[in-house]
């Protein structure tokens, strides 16, 4: 009975939205975690920043905490349905994680002006690495998708 | 500041709780006479929620949150968050349904199935008391009047326990609720809602009320900002989970796992 269920049509679209809701949750714990209590380089509240931003902010921050759980009871009932597809799960995470991590700097840090990623020290160096390393997980996210696609159409026409 | 005296406000506030204390258990026994016994735990539930809302009003640190604002933010997280989470865990209205004679509970049901209060129970307008309330307190002169008058004092903290309260129940179903909202709608309130309250948190740490210096201001603001998360993780957890169990697929024996 298991292994016909297995075999059933997996949805994507419910592994895409769990993957991609626990990495944007995931992101913005880690962005809180290490930036901001850890390593303290960002601010709180950064003296010059815009009402818009502070807004912008606080939604972002209030459904990432929101993702984070709603992500995982998803996987949890994609799990006992039997439609769980590890790949684009995993593909979709990393889209998560890396669109999250573009957002924040990009929209966050520099057009909103919400804080900074290190404040005292030559920010351009910070803010490519930044970026770049957003990239490569929407890049790593990218290829996995595409694999799984793959798999996924190689499975239904089997 | 000058301040009132607010020794009415905390006796008050102890007798209400008091009451509150003593009246779960007699509900309790009047109605195992007639229904299914009242399982216990529920009391731990109640008495933890009244306790933590008597707190804010009475005591040591009633008294410390008139002169120090970290006090005041976490009596407020204590009486408008945490202690309203934890009461609907006692199912007051499911007890008080079963109480009270016939006639009472349909009086009762009549007034839960009012058009006022589908209103306030409505997620948006219950949110909007909430967090908006909170913005009239700390982004208006209210917070400074409030500590001249007991009597203002007093209400405004009503409120903020009336509002949490209201909120709570209009997004985790709990206890009795005769107007019920779909997931995705309450999941979009709870958001917002604590989008908000962050936004006034950092509002309040840019520029504290009149009267509380800048380090007050900062350290109120980040135990508000952080509290907050930590209670609406509670929050989030719950509606999630609630949302995991009605939506078990059918005919799905192996994936019962919850029990109410």
């Amino acid at each position: 009975m298991a292994r016909k269920q297995k075999n059933r049509h997996v949805s994507p679209s419910r592994n895409i939205l769990s993957g991609v809701l626990f990495g944007i949750g995931l992101m913005a714990l880690i962005d809180e975690i290490i930036f901001h209590q850890l390593l303290q380089w960002h601010h709180f509240y950064d003296l010059s920043t815009p009402f818009i931003g502070i807004l912008s902010d606080g939604l972002l921050n209030a459904f990432a905490l929101f993702a984070v759980v709603a992500g995982l009871f998803m996987f949890a009932d994609i799990h006992r349905r039997h439609i769980a597809h590890m790949r684009t799960w995993t593909a979709s995470f990393f889209l998560g994680l890396g669109g999250f991590q573009v957002f924040d700097g990009i929209v966050n840090h520099k057009l909103l002006q919400i804080h900074q990623v290190r404040y005292g020290v030559e920010v351009l160096p910070y803010d490519l690495a930044w970026n770049i390393s957003g990239l490569i997980l929407l890049t790593i996210g990218t290829i996995l998708f595409f694999q799984a696609k793959r798999r996924l159409s190689l499975n239904e026409g089997g | 500041m000058t301040h009132a005296n607010f020794l009415p406000i905390e006796f008050t506030a102890g007798f209400i709780a008091l009451a509150a204390l003593l009246l779960y258990p007699i509900a309790m026994h009047i109605s195992n006479g007639k229904h299914r016994k009242w399982p216990f735990h529920r009391y731990i539930f109640w008495s933890a929620g009244i306790i933590l809302a008597a707190l804010t009003l009475t005591g040591p640190l009633a008294q410390l949150a008139h002169t120090d604002f970290t006090a005041h933010m976490a009596g407020h997280l204590l009486l408008g968050m945490l202690a309203p989470l934890i009461l609907v865990f006692g199912k007051p209205m499911t007890l008080l349904m079963r109480t009270l004679n016939v006639p009472a509970a349909r009086n009762l049901s009549r007034l839960l199935n009012s058009r006022y209060v589908s209103f306030v129970t409505n997620p948006i307008i219950a949110a909007t008391l909430n967090i908006g309330g909170l913005f009239l307190i700390y982004m208006t002169d209210l917070f400074t009047l409030m500590h001249t008058s007991a009597w203002l004092y007093g209400l405004v903290h009503l409120h903020v326990f009336l509002a949490g309260y209201l909120f709570t129940i209009s997004i985790i179903y709990i206890d009795i609720t005769t107007h019920r909202y779909s997931f995705m709608y309450r999941a979009i309130v709870l958001v917002l809602a604590l989008g908000f309250h962050k936004v006034l948190s950092k509002l309040i740490y840019a520029a504290p009320p009149t009267g509380i210096s800048k380090d007050a201001g900062e350290s109120g603001a980040l135990l508000m900002y952080y509290g907050g998360d930590i209670i609406d993780l509670g929050l989030i957890v719950i509606l999630c989970w609630q949302w995991y169990q009605a939506h078990a697929p059918k005919n799905a024996k192996d994936s019962r796992t919850g029990v109410i």
